[in-house]
């Protein structure tokens, strides 16, 4: 535990309900300037020439607000898919979770299950209903049937909330990763992640977005496919032999580090079964809830669903990124395996010390290094940073459609905005959230990454996620329920984590006990938000409840048939 | 009444008339037994997996046959894949049944 406190950072962190967090995390440790790398930087550029590209001709397409928000509606479920799986197969679940499996072993892989078990479960219950009440945002389906300036007002304070602690995150995350990987200092790598992303969206809107987002999850996808097969290819493809080299080799680090042969032995095969990670089942259970909440209330993602034309593309589009994911993480398994045989024995890769050249976050770049050379490396950190330009496009994206179409047209304008306005009020906020990005990314060099992970999580866990799932699902549910349940989560959210422990703690000791009451706290959290919800909208005798509750049916109808719902992505 | 957005279909408060339906009762009644069927599903293969980690750890550390590789490993996977599949059941019956049924009544209802 004390060898890898930032893998294990990263991970718990990321158990709290999104992969996106370990990159940041990596580079919670030391991130001390590495020597310009070439291939990378050149790997890099060509990456950013291609999405330049992409977003010019994209910016001929967004004509309209539709276009600029969710691509006119018309990317298929398969590209949506892919689009997906690249919002969640982030540089943190590829550099955490191998980093986690060559440091532990099998632990990786529960996180990961717990990862992939959300998507099914959003399909079922969520995902049609979400294409076929929505437009633009997820404040479309939480305000279907309520009052919209207050339940629009929540979802757009609670949409910039995360957002910006996100994107926050992100950027400070790729300062990190850049001055690590390609040598470039800090601030450089924060205006360059600042100002690309402005291009991106200010240009090319949802189009671009998602096609950017496309071209990294092939790239990653391929890369990590590579990684699996040269590893696999070098054993013979026996699993059975690449585990046991792995155990042989961490049973000789123990004997190295001074164990009894016996005492070395267990701890070399103990890589094989679960450590110590889950032990009683009050956090098994509060954990699998917590990872399962995170995605469902993520403002960026939730939009991904409004991309496509209706239900069924949708409901395709989860099946896609469900498999490109569950196929990912089955890869970054043997990718952690593979880094055990090659990386942590290897002296060109290690302190002096035994810990990991660069932090225990580089495993997998490592292993790219061991297994393709110089260029694969510089691939493998150029697909690595690319990962997070998407992302923030993404964030960014989905701040600025709740300034334009929840503020300044649902509630300003009361609906009556016409799409030039609507598309020009959205064009203006990318560059003042990219400012603000870069500025707080600057200040926030030195804050903990992870913890601001955490928080943009455990917000959109508390209250965008309880107010979809009721409004969605409860007859009895109010506008009154909606905004004094989500704002409560939304507070309780951002007390208890400022006053977690973890706030006041060096970056990367931030969680010392691996089975920590946050996992619990959390999704404790996320449960008072609903209960709020659930008690005041019982209380709520007001005339509005009335109608709240009668516009019911009609949401129902058009939650499972989508009729009604063609004009929402046709015009 | 606050007015709704642009765009918006004016949909009456109140009961609409497709649910008198027998075939939209059907429909809906149906999807939503199966959904609710698959997530149970899903819960308890992975709630299984995490309590079976929580409870009994050294068997799924136990090695399957005379190697290193354990049960754990089998099982691990099995609930990525378990997955997947159960989110291919849903997009078929969803894409052979449902969407049949719904299209005869949209088309009845208008879309």
């Amino acid at each position: 535990m004390s060898r890898w406190p930032v893998t294990r950072t990263a991970l718990i962190l990321a158990a709290l309900g999104w992969p996106a967090i370990a990159v940041a995390d990596a580079l919670t440790g030391q991130t001390e300037q590495q020597a310009a790398n070439w291939p990378a930087i050149l790997m890099f550029a060509a990456f950013v020439l291609a999405t330049l590209g992409i977003t010019r001709w994209a910016a001929r397409r967004v004509r309209s607000a539709s276009d600029f928000y969710t691509a006119g509606g018309g990317i298929t479920g398969f590209q949506n898919g892919l689009a997906i799986a690249g919002d969640y197969m982030s540089a943190a679940s590829f550099l955490g979770i191998s980093a986690q499996i060559f440091a532990d072993g099998y632990d990786g892989l529960i996180y990961s299950t717990g990862f992939l078990v959300g998507w099914p479960i959003l399909l079922f219950l969520l995902a049609e209903r979400l294409r076929n009440l929505g437009r633009y945002t997820f404040a479309d389906v939480a305000s279907f049937r309520f009052a919209q300036t207050p339940v629009r007002l929540f979802a757009a304070f609670s949409t910039l909330a995360v957002v910006l602690f996100y994107l926050i995150a992100q950027m400070v995350g790729a300062g990190q990763l850049i001055k690590l990987l390609f040598g470039l200092p800090y601030s450089y790598a924060v205006l360059i992640v600042g100002a690309l992303m402005t291009c991106y969206v200010l240009f090319g809107g949802m189009i671009a977005t998602t096609w950017v987002q496309i071209i990294k999850a092939v790239m990653l996808l391929g890369c990590a496919s590579f990684m699996a097969f040269a590893v696999l290819w070098s054993f013979g493809f026996s699993p059975e032999a690449l585990f046991a080299k792995a155990v042989e080799i961490k049973t000789g680090l123990a004997a190295a580090g001074g164990a009894a042969p016996g005492e070395a032995a267990a701890k070399g095969l103990s890589i094989m079964g679960p450590g110590g990670f889950i032990k009683d089942p009050l956090s098994a259970i509060s954990f699998g809830m917590a990872l399962m909440f995170g995605t469902a209330g993520l403002p960026h993602i939730l939009m991904r669903f409004f991309t496509v034309p209706d239900a069924k593309e949708a409901r395709k589009s989860v099946l896609w990124a469900t498999g490109w994911i569950g196929y990912f993480y089955i890869l970054t398994f043997i990718i952690g395996f593979g880094a055990i045989t090659f990386v942590a024995s290897n002296p060109d890769y290690l302190m002096p010390d035994g810990t990991l050249k660069g932090g225990g976050n580089m495993a997998a770049i490592h292993l790219a290094a061991a297994i393709g050379g110089d260029l694969f490396l510089g691939v493998v950190s150029a697909v690595a940073f690319a990962t997070i330009l998407a992302v923030v496009a993404g964030l960014t994206l989905s701040g600025a459609s709740a300034v334009s179409h929840d503020i300044y047209a649902s509630i300003v304008k009361r609906g009556e905005a016409n799409s030039a306005d609507e598309l020009r009020v959205s064009r203006m906020t990318v560059p003042v959230l990219a400012i603000l990005a870069i500025l707080l990314g600057i200040a926030f060099e030195k804050q903990n990454v992870a913890f601001m992970v955490s928080l943009a999580f455990a917000l959109a866990a508390s209250g965008n996620f309880p107010v979809l799932v009721m409004s969605l699902l409860w007859r009895g549910c109010t506008t009154r329920g909606v905004v004094v349940g989500g704002f409560a989560g939304v507070a309780l959210a951002l007390v208890l984590t400022i006053l977690s422990p973890q706030r006041y703690g060096k970056p990367y000791s931030v969680i010392r006990t691996r089975h920590s009451p946050i996992a619990r706290r959390r999704s404790f959290r996320c449960l008072a938000a609903f209960l709020a919800i659930w008690l005041v909208s019982l209380a709520d005798g007001s005339g509005r409840a009335a109608v709240d509750r009668a516009g019911y049916p009609a949401q129902r109808v058009r939650a499972e048939t989508g009729i009604g719902a063609a004009g929402a992505s046709a015009h | 009444m606050e007015k709704r957005r642009e765009g918006e279909p004016t949909e009456t408060p109140g009961p609409q008339p497709i649910e008198a339906d027998e075939r939209y009762r059907r429909l809906v009644a149906g999807r939503s037994r199966f959904a609710w069927t698959l997530t149970c599903v899903m819960l308890a293969i992975y709630f299984g997996y995490i309590l079976l980690i929580a409870f009994e750890p050294e068997m799924l550390a136990r090695p399957l046959g005379s190697g290193v590789t354990s049960l754990g490993i089998p099982l691990g996977i099995g609930v990525i894949l378990a997955g997947i599949l159960l989110t291919a059941v849903y997009v078929r019956r969803a894409n052979k049944v449902f969407d049949r049924d719904l299209d005869a009544l949209r088309k009845d209802y208008g879309a």
